[in-house]
């Protein structure tokens, strides 16, 4: 009977706790989100509103679309959280394969924006942007891909993370958007260290990195150039009114704290999944977020050079939103479903 | 992908290391995190005072100052255009939040009728560089400009600035001479200095006004305010004067100009005065003019196209642009050709017997008076404009040489100075036909020369200066609309003047003179009416140019003829004969004979100039000029 196995499902099935006593499922097994980082994502988005509503001289209106923008991330986080980790683990080549595919396309037909070829438009349907979808996309499949390796990696396993890692990348950079390629990169490289690669390695590629930078400065855009330039020489710093200059140097601390209580909780739950790849994704998952706080205070603070890379979830904009919402979506769902995955 | 090896011991091995790699993590994310903390600390508590100052730095503005453009004075001092301060409604389209909607309200707080609705729509289309404010309404009323302020808060991006605009104050007379400054359109934008211009919203459009642009137009200067978060300005932090335009003293005599705009009585047609000694220009004026105001502030469509499709055609400047058959006007020039070439002496006779024949060619080439003048030497010539000397003598001399000795004076060429946007007229030569008819030159062609008709054509500006040139004894000097840029004079001999013209004895000037004297003061004359009462020697000659051409031995009445088939009628002259002070070219179009409806105007444009006292009341003259139509003149 359909009614019965609706109400059997809020009721939840008995599970068993590592204790072996069985145990009712509460509201947020059932809803697969975890309550703490859930918390501090409201709070973080709300005093996001109150930045905007601020800085926007208050205008209700832009609140209003901002919180509408949030809504459906939410919305995005909640549906993502429902599917179970081994879905991502599955889909995770098609994604990532489906991903390489309409960046070749972007290449070839995108729809110039602002000087770089970023979107693929299906006319009258959506205007999309496949760089976005590859922020998860490449780390989960480096993660499925170590999944399925015994860890830590062998040099072999490395070559075929660096060749996945590198394809999407490479594309990204031509289009040309040096931020996100180079976010994409670091989502996926973070997977690879999680996964143990040796610190012999890491060496390695830092001195390669290193020395590559003049090969790299060949090959920028002018614009680019300038950035790092102006980031050397701060007295000729084009930065406009940013969000510090509303909420002062105490907000902007506790924003920090902010951020650094739900860094810690993501990791705290990546180690508490027991399984290899939902380990490894929650990990990059939670990292990458880090990093984008860390990028975009370190810009504003002149610690950083300046590169277009938003304040998560305070900033003005709905893609970025989206986007790592659906990415704390999976996280949730890798915590919350962490009993039912194989070892 | 490798099979998957499920073994306990990798699974708790893979947990050891990702928690040891995460707790790492955590230390990273932490130390980050202080970083930030204190690099945040750093700047808004030690490094207060520069942060701050970085922090103003978002609301300090840089403003272009435009500068004041230069004015316009006649030779005496009179100003003739100056600078009005008025209020001008600009648009800094990035400042604003929603331009749609600020264009919305603005047109309502103007209150903005349709036609003025849909230029301001127009204007704020037009392409503009980057935070350069757009300039949407020119010369707000005093009630617009209380609207505004008013509403000032809903209107960002939107400031009403007073900038001086230029005025005209006797626009119809000067209108073609000085030209007038518009605003600045999209194509001039790209090829202007940004930096020179930046807050200028005119330029010189036409005349004196677009040829003397640089030297008006000055400097920009930048001021570096302060303003709040809106974009008001709240103080001033430095300022870099901007250089202003150069003041122009023009030639021109504004009552010359007045003058001879007035005894134009609104019909069309030009006259021209000059000062042969100096080259400069007295009085230039085209007929009818327009109020050239309007086209600063912007002139509405409707009465732009009535402008445009006006018969009389007032845009048009038709003392440097309108090509007329010069008629019998450039005998004296013909007949010192001729001298120059050697086909006449000043004794050379001929019998006229009313017309003149080629060799073996039966057609008769007439003069005006059927039964011929008789006995013609070369001042009776000039006197009565006899047809048939001039035929003789073009024969004589043949196109080429004809051509050479004409262009020597001007014609066919461009050789005012500062004239903006002058025209060639039209000397034409064998080779001028070959490559616009691809024909070969006819010697009866060359006879219509002879007596200005066939193609030669002329501007009012270039029979002046001809004229000048002929009072000068050959002696050439570029006619000039400026007299002094700031405080330069104008130099007397300019680059690119023309050769002189010599004759073989200087005494020649004076038969040609005494010729010219003739036409006006001889009992022959063909303007004998007009010399009535003359204190003082003067030269002249009259000229009638057919509008379209008549068949041979055709007659007709000018009263039958359409008004605009009329022919036109010339007049050139200079005066006193023994020091020129002034040469002057009268054209009225399809008013008749020269002698008897041109050479009026030239003797009151003379009279003016040279007479201390009152020159006869303008009514006077045209009183003339209405009853007197007995005296009947030819080509």
């Amino acid at each position: 009977m359909p009614w019965q196995a609706i109400t059997q499902s809020l009721r939840g099935r008995p599970v068993r706790t590592s204790g072996g006593i069985p145990k009712r499922r509460s509201i947020w097994e059932r809803i697969h989100l975890d309550p703490w980082l859930l918390g501090l994502l409201l709070v973080l988005m709300g005093s996001g509103l109150l930045v905007i509503y601020s800085a926007s001289g208050q205008s209700m209106n832009v609140v209003i679309a901002q919180a509408i923008r949030f809504g459906v991330a939410l919305m995005a986080m909640l549906i993502v959280a429902q599917f179970s980790p081994i879905f991502f683990l599955r889909w995770a080549p098609v994604a990532y394969g489906i991903g390489v595919l309409m960046l070749v396309a972007v290449e070839l037909v995108g729809d110039v924006g602002m000087g770089a070829q970023r979107w693929l438009v299906i006319p009258g349907v959506i205007r999309f942007q496949p760089s976005e979808m590859m922020k998860l996309a490449v780390p989960m499949m480096v993660a499925a891909y170590l999944y399925r390796c015994e860890l830590p990696p062998k040099l072999k396993d490395i070559v075929v993370c660096a060749l996945i890692i590198g394809l999407p990348v490479a594309l990204i950079a031509a289009q040309p958007d040096l931020g996100t390629s180079l976010l994409v990169a670091s989502a996926a490289i973070i997977v690879v260290l999680l996964a143990g690669l040796s610190w012999r390695l890491i060496g390695l590629v830092c001195v390669l990195l290193a020395s590559g930078f003049p090969l790299l400065w060949m090959n920028l855009h002018n614009y680019q150039r300038q950035r790092i330039l102006t980031f050397l020489n701060p007295d000729t710093d084009p930065l406009g009114s940013g969000w510090g200059e509303e909420v002062g140097l105490i907000g902007m601390v506790i924003l920090i704290l902010l951020y650094l209580l739900i860094v810690s909780r993501g990791l705290w739950l990546a180690s508490e999944s027991q399984n290899t790849f939902g380990r490894l994704v929650a990990g990059s998952i939670i990292l990458t977020f880090f990093i984008y706080v860390f990028v975009n205070i370190g810009m504003v603070s002149g610690i950083l050079p300046v590169v277009g890379v938003p304040l998560p979830l305070v900033s003005y904009g709905g893609t970025s939103s989206v986007t790592l919402l659906v990415g704390f979506g999976i996280l949730m769902s890798i915590h919350a479903h962490r009993r039912l995955l194989p070892r | 992908m490798p099979p998957r090896s499920d073994k306990l011991k990798n699974t708790e091995q893979e947990l050891r290391i990702f928690r040891a790699r995460a707790l790492l993590a955590l230390v990273v994310v932490v130390a980050l995190t202080s970083l930030m903390v204190g690099r945040l600390a750093y700047l808004q508590v030690v490094q207060h005072d520069v942060y701050s100052t970085r922090s103003e730095k978002n609301r300090v503005r840089v403003e272009p100052l435009p500068p004041n453009r230069g004015l316009i004075y006649d030779r005496n001092g009179v100003l003739l255009a100056e600078n009005r301060p008025t209020y001008n409604l600009t648009l800094v389209r990035e400042r604003s939040e929603n331009v749609d909607e600020t264009l919305a309200l603005l047109v309502e707080l103007l209150e903005l009728n349709d036609e003025e609705t849909s230029t301001f729509y127009e204007r704020s289309q037009q392409w503009q560089r980057p935070f350069q404010p757009v300039l949407l309404a020119s010369d707000l009323s005093e009630e617009q400009i209380a609207q505004l302020a008013i509403n000032r808060h809903r209107l960002p991006g939107v400031e009403v600035e007073a900038q001086l605009l230029r005025y005209y104050p006797d626009a119809e007379i000067m209108a073609h001479a000085l030209g007038f400054v518009g605003r600045i359109n999209a194509e001039e934008v790209e090829n202007l200095d940004a930096s020179r211009y930046a807050g200028t919203h005119f330029i010189g459009k036409t005349g004196v006004e677009r040829f003397y642009e640089d030297d008006l137009h000055g400097q920009a200067g930048l001021r570096k305010v302060e303003t709040n978060a809106r974009g008001r300005v709240l103080r001033e932090l430095g300022r870099t004067d901007p250089v202003p335009g150069k003041d122009l003293t023009l030639t021109l005599d504004k009552s010359l100009q007045m003058l001879a705009y007035e005894l134009m009585d609104g019909r069309r047609g030009s006259i021209v005065a000059l000062e042969p000694d100096s080259g400069e220009i007295l009085a230039m004026v085209s007929t009818p003019g327009f109020d050239s105001n309007q086209f600063v502030t912007g002139i509405d469509r409707a009465s732009y196209q009535e402008l445009q499709e006006n018969l009389n055609l007032p845009l048009f400047n038709r003392a440097i642009r309108g090509h007329y058959p010069p008629g019998s006007t450039i005998k004296p020039f013909l007949a010192l050709g001729g001298l120059v070439d050697g086909a006449i002496t000043p004794n050379t006779t001929i019998n006229d017997p009313g017309y003149y024949q080629l060799p073996n060619d039966s057609r008769r080439y007439r003069n005006w008076l059927r039964w011929g003048h008789g006995r013609v030497d070369l001042e009776r010539s000039l006197a009565v404009s006899n047809n048939t000397f001039y035929y003789s003598l073009a024969h004589e001399m043949g196109i080429d040489s004809l051509h050479e000795q004409m262009s020597n004076f001007g014609f066919g060429r461009r050789v005012a100075h500062d004239v903006q946007s002058e025209s060639s007229g039209l000397m034409p030569s064998r080779e001028w036909k070959r490559e616009r008819f691809d024909q070969s030159w006819y010697p009866g062609e060359t006879l219509s020369v002879g007596i200005g008709q066939g193609y030669w054509q002329i501007t009012p500006l270039q029979l002046a200066t001809a004229t000048a040139t002929l009072a000068n004894r050959g002696q050439w000097v570029k006619p000039r609309m400026a007299r002094k840029i700031g405080d330069t004079s104008l130099e007397r001999d300019l680059p690119g003047t023309p050769d002189d013209i010599n004759l073989a004895q200087d005494d020649w000037w004076d038969s040609v003179f005494s010729g010219m004297e003739k036409v006006i003061s001889g009992s022959e004359g063909t303007a004998r009416r007009t010399g009535e009462g003359l204190e003082y020697r003067m030269g002249g000659k009259s000229g009638t140019a057919q509008v379209f051409s008549l068949g041979q031995d055709q007659r007709y009445d000018a009263d039958e003829l359409e008004e605009r088939l009329r022919d036109h009628a010339l007049f050139m002259a200079f005066a006193p004969i023994e020091d020129p002070e002034i040469a002057v070219a009268v054209i009225v179009e399809n008013a008749g004979g020269g002698s008897t409806h041109a050479a009026h105007l030239a003797r009151a444009m003379t009279d003016e100039w040279l007479l201390d006292d009152e020159a006869p009341e303008v009514d006077e003259v045209r009183e003339t000029l209405e009853t007197d139509t007995s005296n009947v003149e030819g080509n």
